[in-house]
């Protein structure tokens, strides 16, 4: 476009911001004695019209000019191989380090729930390649089972855990029969439903759920039958530590550590089992595994309930920190964040998914005080991450099978979504 | 010599559109039968059919003697029939060695057909730690053929294996698939629009119009026959 053309386009814009802002910004009402009085704020105007023109502007003339694609320098690439047994030293240190308080140790344990649910949710998305928007229904499965039992049957932690994992992956199951025949957006529609129908159950269903004021005194769990009070018989007595309250956090803490590790070993294995492969092949191409033979069905119920019995380990695990669960735990927009920890980490890759759990959650954190800047820098953050690497941080796919050496699959193969 | 498969009055729809009315073939153990017809005549239909998706509305459909035509798409597939589907439809993202594995795992086979499809088709070797969507179009049909013939299949389906590949690359393919079905005794069920080269290959053809069967006879008979030249071979010009 040329120069002029340019300027007289984004004159038109600036024309356009000033009808808009005018009205919207330019008179304003202010409450005086005896009614209200109209103050224009003519200045305001002037620069949001200015913004428009020279933003406009800005857009016509570097248009056509594409965003760098970021590719890692060879030296930072090579060290990314480290990266992961880096991490995971870290994260088996981090209540031992010098600078590490309650909390920080608590922000350790939110990172490392969203990093197991990323994981649980990898498989269906990132392997299986079905895009499930309303994975936080199997969180919530969770949660409430390991609640209910508990509370009612006085059934402990480690008892309830597996159980609220076989719930979750059930109704994982039971969400997968519908969705069989569907693929994409179709059937992302249908599980962001589904994700909505559990949380609307759990509101509702008033004598089992406790409704909007859900359940609280969830017992906490102990270790080996030793609980983390400051009685008698307790962790620190038995050890002959002093009672000390960090000490169920440090517990909370590897034990999410321990299930998200749990996660990513099964999830490392079954890639190389035929049924990862399986998955992987499905996300590939769904006709031509029904051409070897595959059976679809059985291939996409596996992923959808071994995503969602993770999640409801995950639940469980939430529910025993809080000792208090609600439905307001588990709206769509967490759906959202655990999807967004997987795409912005690199579909299918379980280092990406635990850097991006990391950076959103971690990071957000951060920008506590920034208040309601918090959300915008966390979107503007997903709008570069996919500008400069399209295919999430770690865009690699490394092959299940090789001969000899393992040669990962460079970002440039790995395709775009899907 | 009995039937390796046998439709017999098969009829079945594509979506709401009748593809195939009162269909029946037969391929004997050993042979390689060419099915061809223009577009949209109902060939990948009826090889889809005989896979039991879509599944067949009348007439039944035998396996080495068992009455396969009610048994789930995975259980056709399990009893010794392998396809190459239309279009190729490797898995991209995976490597070739893994594509190749697939088609033996997904049935539960340990894959160690592994040399002999590697001998087969010595470009997939050359090839195996590369993805396969960065494969050439015939290297890709050669892949999609290895991952079917990976499961040991007695009875292998091919959707047009010319599709979009260059002569040579074809003659390549075709001269593969002769090796397969006279060396290792493969009974191949080939559909073709390559009607020239098909029936060339084939002991046996079956011209399908409007999902009907019109004509049946030996390669060289159909060849010969004027319809055909006139229909299928651009009037012989070939």
């Amino acid at each position: 476009m040329t120069p002029v053309a340019a300027v007289r386009d984004a004159g038109l814009a600036a024309l356009v911001a000033f009808g808009l802002f005018a009205p919207l910004v330019g008179l304003r009402t202010d409450v005086v004695e005896g009614g209200l009085a109209l103050r224009g704020r003519w200045d305001d105007v002037a620069w949001l019209v200015l913004l428009a023109f020279v933003g406009r502007l800005a857009l016509l003339l570097l248009a056509g000019r594409r965003l760098p694609r970021l590719t890692l320098p060879a030296p930072l690439a090579r060290a990314g191989q480290y990266a992961a047994p880096f991490f995971l030293g870290l994260a088996l240190l981090l209540p031992w380090l010098p600078f590490i308080e309650r909390y920080e140790l608590d922000l350790g344990i939110l990172v490392l729930t969203y990093v197991m649910l990323g994981w649980g949710l990898n498989i269906v998305v990132g392997l299986a390649g079905l895009l499930d928007l309303g994975y936080v229904a199997f969180y919530a499965v969770g949660a409430y089972s390991y609640a209910l039992l508990s509370l009612t049957y006085g059934l402990s932690f480690w008892v309830c855990l597996p159980l609220a994992g076989i719930l979750a992956a059930f109704a994982g199951v039971l969400l997968g029969f519908p969705v069989l025949r569907l693929r994409g957006d179709y059937l992302a529609i249908v599980t962001l439903a589904f994700g909505e129908i559990i949380r609307v159950v759990l509101t509702n269903w008033t004598e089992l759920t406790g409704g909007p004021n859900g359940l609280s005194g969830i017992p906490r769990p102990g270790l080996f039958g030793l609980s983390f009070t400051s009685e008698e018989g307790g962790f620190a007595d038995f050890f002959g530590l002093d009672y000390d309250p960090v000490h169920r956090v440090i517990f909370l803490y590897y034990l999410i550590l321990g299930l998200a590790l749990l996660t990513n070993w099964v999830t490392l294995r079954l890639r190389r089992q035929p049924l990862g492969r399986a998955w992987e092949a499905l996300r590939e191409d769904e006709i031509a595994c029904r051409a070897l033979g595959i059976n679809v069905t059985v291939t996409k119920l596996t992923a959808f309930a071994i995503g969602a019995m993770f999640a409801g380990f995950a639940g469980s695990f939430f529910a025993t920190r809080q000792a208090f669960v609600s439905p307001e735990s588990f709206t769509f927009i967490e759906s959202a964040i655990i999807l967004a920890i997987v795409v912005l980490g690199g579909m299918g890759s379980q280092l990406g998914v635990a850097v991006a759990a990391l950076l959103l959650i971690g990071g957000t954190e951060l920008f506590r005080d920034l208040a309601e800047w918090r959300m915008l820098i966390f979107g503007a953050a997903m709008v570069v991450i996919m500008v400069v690497r399209p295919r999430g941080l770690v865009g690699t796919r490394t092959p299940s099978i090789a001969l000899g050496e393992k040669r990962a699959i460079g970002g440039t193969y790995v395709s775009e979504g899907h | 010599m009995s039937a390796l498969l046998r439709m017999e009055g098969v009829a079945a729809n594509y979506g709401a559109v009748q593809a195939l009315l009162d269909v029946s073939i037969h391929v004997d153990q050993g042979e390689i039968v060419t099915l061809i017809g223009a577009n949209g005549a109902g060939k990948s239909t009826l090889l889809m059919t005989l896979c039991g998706d879509p599944r067949a509305r009348a007439g039944s459909i035998a396996f080495d003697g068992e009455d396969i035509t009610t048994l789930p798409t995975h259980a056709i597939m399990r009893r010794g029939i392998a396809q190459a589907p239309e279009g190729r439809r490797v898995f991209p993202r995976m490597t070739v060695r893994e594509n190749l594995m697939m088609g033996a795992e997904a049935l539960g086979q340990p894959g160690d057909e592994l040399p002999r499809v590697l001998a087969l088709f010595p470009r997939l070797e050359e090839r195996i730690a590369q993805r396969a969507g960065t494969l050439s179009g015939g290297e890709q049909q050669m892949l999609a053929i290895g991952r079917a013939l990976m499961s040991k299949p007695r009875l292998l389906l091919l959707d047009e294996p010319s599709l979009g590949l260059a002569p040579l690359v074809v003659k390549q393919i075709f001269g593969a698939i002769r090796r397969l079905n006279a060396e290792a005794g493969v009974t191949v069920l080939l559909v073709e629009q390559n009607a020239n080269l098909a029936l060339r290959l084939a002991h046996r053809g079956y011209v399908l119009v409007n999902g009907r069967i019109t004509m049946a006879g030996s390669g060289a008979e159909l060849l010969a026959r004027e319809e055909i030249r006139d229909a299928y071979l651009g009037g012989g010009a070939h």
